[in-house]
């Protein structure tokens, strides 16, 4: 899948052949940092990128592909197939209208519930979600509840039509440390329940090595190393992944100088020839300045864009 | 022995909230938010005092108060041994000057009109730190300090990246020469790798230019790194204060467990160890009676609902606030 977007006459190419695949029940990672292409990614997925950029390539949906599918097919599986958790749980919710209309709406527009039956489960979902006393909160607005609080209303929300595959986008940036390990553990748990795939997108390497399976990490709009989360966290082979473990503050002595990538990432509209992140890149050999490394299969489950991939005994000591 | 630079005694706030017409009418008295319940620490000289809690605790009220941007409700905040909520204190700005904060929202801190060297160079004619005809020169070696290059005085806000806007603050603050900075946030807003950074700037020029910094922030370990000692608040009250290092790998409070362990560990085989907080911050407008913790506490008896527990030192841990703290760290 490609996404470009265009401004003034300029191709900015936001997502560059990004590849992977979900299963029913998996929960994949996709980490990277601000503007490396992890929302644009969900974005595309779901149709809502083709109002402002070209998308290209291929989204197979249980057999069907979603790129070049007409827009009103695709409102059939958007919110009902295939759901959206958005990062703002502030600003994602309509203000003027409460809670139980909203998620009645959802109801309305996928399933073929009675009115009395939306209501039923509307109240359903609040419950599952771990919303007390549901029933008298269906009546509530947005603001009467806290961000934890919002972020649960829009899971059920994004849960209400039973979807297969739910794209979360940074879920819970927005929250507290111990509401953020709630709504993960809600989400795992009705991923489960549901045999429903999730792509969970976070730059928190801690929030993946917690809840997902597989992980890819993205920069500059390419995914540049993806395979199962304990592989990838414990023996990152991209350079740019062990960049980005170095630089938590995790084992290192207090106060000392806390590890960061030399230099920015590449502007889209400047990228460089070969790799994107060669100019940054320590481990970067000629060939990476002349051609784009393609995302290859260097060990069982693993793959990684790298001329030049870190061995599993750096990788250890990194 | 340390020399505390800023003195807070049991500082209290409330924020009142407007009467709602039922209220008038019954005649019950309007509510209040309690945002800080009798805060009192000290804040040594050249040291990095981190805050840490949950949004809606009071770390940034308790931050906005040392630098005066709210009158405290009660208590009082020394510095040098005066009270700065004084009469006479007030009117004297040389507090505005020793005592510098920067916010956290590098967007909305930043007067988009002006380019970086008026922001700059405004900072220092308000405290008058340097004739006219010097100003320019303090501006580059400013921009200097904060290594930024020295085409950006002529550049707006919004030509700098989140990262590059945090040096700008950072200037705007040393430009004064202050002894303590209050970093409310500072880097929340960042990538990692910008993080760092902007951290490592911070604590290099802490050990150059002797600085004193609170440190307010919610992620946990980068609070840990960079703090000599931390505060963990719950509601509007320190429950737990001490050495950084102790305090994180052994805390003692029951809520300071329960904060450290839900911070996601980097090892995917950590996955289930954490102990799992149940419940929200209830709100402090019904702020419970007794431990403000006693809602969500495992360990919570019949005296937590009555009574507050005291902050108090814990064998030689530091101090904390929790009526069962001995038993709860014997099983441990």
């Amino acid at each position: 899948m490609c996404t470009t977007f265009h401004r003034t006459g300029q191709a900015l190419p936001a997502l560059r052949d990004v590849s992977f695949s979900v299963s029913q029940g998996e929960v994949l990672g996709l980490v990277g940092e601000s503007g490396s292409g992890k929302s644009v990614t969900l974005r595309s997925i779901i149709g809502l990128a083709r109002r402002y950029g070209n998308v290209t390539g291929q989204v197979r949906w249980q057999g069907r592909d979603l790129v070049g599918m007409p827009d009103r097919a695709l409102r059939q599986i958007q919110g009902r197939e295939i759901a959206m958790i958005f990062q703002e749980p502030m600003t994602s919710l309509n203000p003027l209208l409460t809670v139980g209309l909203q998620l009645e709406e959802t109801l309305h527009a996928h399933t073929d519930l009675s009115k009395v039956a939306r209501r039923d489960r509307a109240i359903e979902m609040l419950n599952l979600v771990g919303i007390p006393s549901a029933k008298q909160r269906l009546k509530d607005y947005p603001h009467q509840f806290s961000g934890g609080m919002r972020q649960r209303v829009m899971i059920a929300i994004a849960l209400a039509a039973t979807p297969k595959l739910l794209l979360a986008d940074e879920p819970t940036t927005a929250l507290d440390v111990t509401i953020q390990a709630q709504i993960l553990d809600l989400i795992l748990q009705l991923a489960q329940d549901m045999d429903m795939g999730v792509v969970l997108v976070t730059h928190d390497l801690g929030v993946v090595a917690q809840t997902c399976d597989n992980v890819a990490v993205m920069y500059a709009g390419r995914i540049v190393e993806q395979g199962p989360v304990r592989g990838v966290l414990k023996h990152p082979r991209h350079p740019y992944t062990v960049g980005l473990m170095r630089s938590v503050p995790e084992n290192l002595p207090p106060r000392t100088s806390l590890y960061s990538v030399p230099g920015v990432p590449p502007s889209l509209d400047a990228l460089p020839r070969g790799c994107a992140f060669a100019p940054r890149c320590a481990a970067c050999v000629a060939s990476c300045e002349q051609d784009r490394p393609p995302l290859s299969l260097i060990t069982e489950g693993r793959q990684v864009a790298c001329f030049n991939p870190v061995t599993n005994e750096q990788g250890n000591a990194a | 022995m340390k020399s505390a630079v800023l003195q807070i005694q049991d500082l209290h706030l409330r924020f009142p909230m407007g009467r709602s017409m039922a209220d008038v009418v019954t005649g019950r008295p309007g509510r209040v938010v309690s945002a800080l319940n009798g805060v009192s620490l000290d804040l040594y000289r050249g040291e990095t005092l981190g805050i840490v809690g949950e949004s809606g605790c009071g770390k940034s009220t308790l931050a906005r108060c040392i630098v005066r941007l709210y009158k405290p409700s009660e208590g009082e905040v020394r510095f040098d041994g005066k009270d700065i909520f004084d009469a006479a204190q007030r009117t004297d700005r040389s507090y505005n000057r020793r005592v510098q904060m920067m916010f956290q929202d590098p967007y909305s801190s930043l007067n988009p009109r002006m380019t970086t060297g008026q922001i700059l160079a405004e900072a220092l004619r308000v405290h008058d730190m340097r004739p006219e005809d010097g100003i320019l020169a303090r501006v580059a070696e400013l921009l200097d300090l904060v290594r930024l290059p020295q085409d950006a005085q002529h550049k707006l806000p919004h030509e700098f990246s989140g990262g590059q806007r945090q040096r700008i603050a950072i200037a705007r603050a040393l430009a004064v020469e202050p002894e303590v900075l209050i970093a409310d946030e500072l880097v929340s807003a960042l990538d990692v790798s910008v993080q760092a950074q902007v951290v490592n700037l911070l604590l290099e020029l802490q050990s150059d230019l002797g600085l004193t910094i609170l440190f307010v922030a919610h992620d946990l370990r980068l609070v840990r790194h960079v703090s000599n000692r931390v505060a963990v608040i719950y509601l509007g009250r320190i429950v737990e204060i001490g050495d950084s290092e102790t305090l994180f790998s052994n805390p003692a409070h029951p809520y300071s467990q329960a904060l450290l362990s839900a911070a996601p560990s980097l090892d995917p085989d950590d996955r289930g160890k954490a102990t799992k907080l149940e419940g929200e911050l209830p709100s402090p407008l019904n702020m419970p009676p007794g431990c403000p913790f006693h809602a969500r506490c495992r360990h919570a008896s019949e005296i937590c609902k009555q009574q507050v527990p005291a902050l108090l030192p814990f064998e030689g841990r530091g101090e904390v606030a929790c009526h069962h703290v001995e038993e709860i760290n014997a099983h441990a």
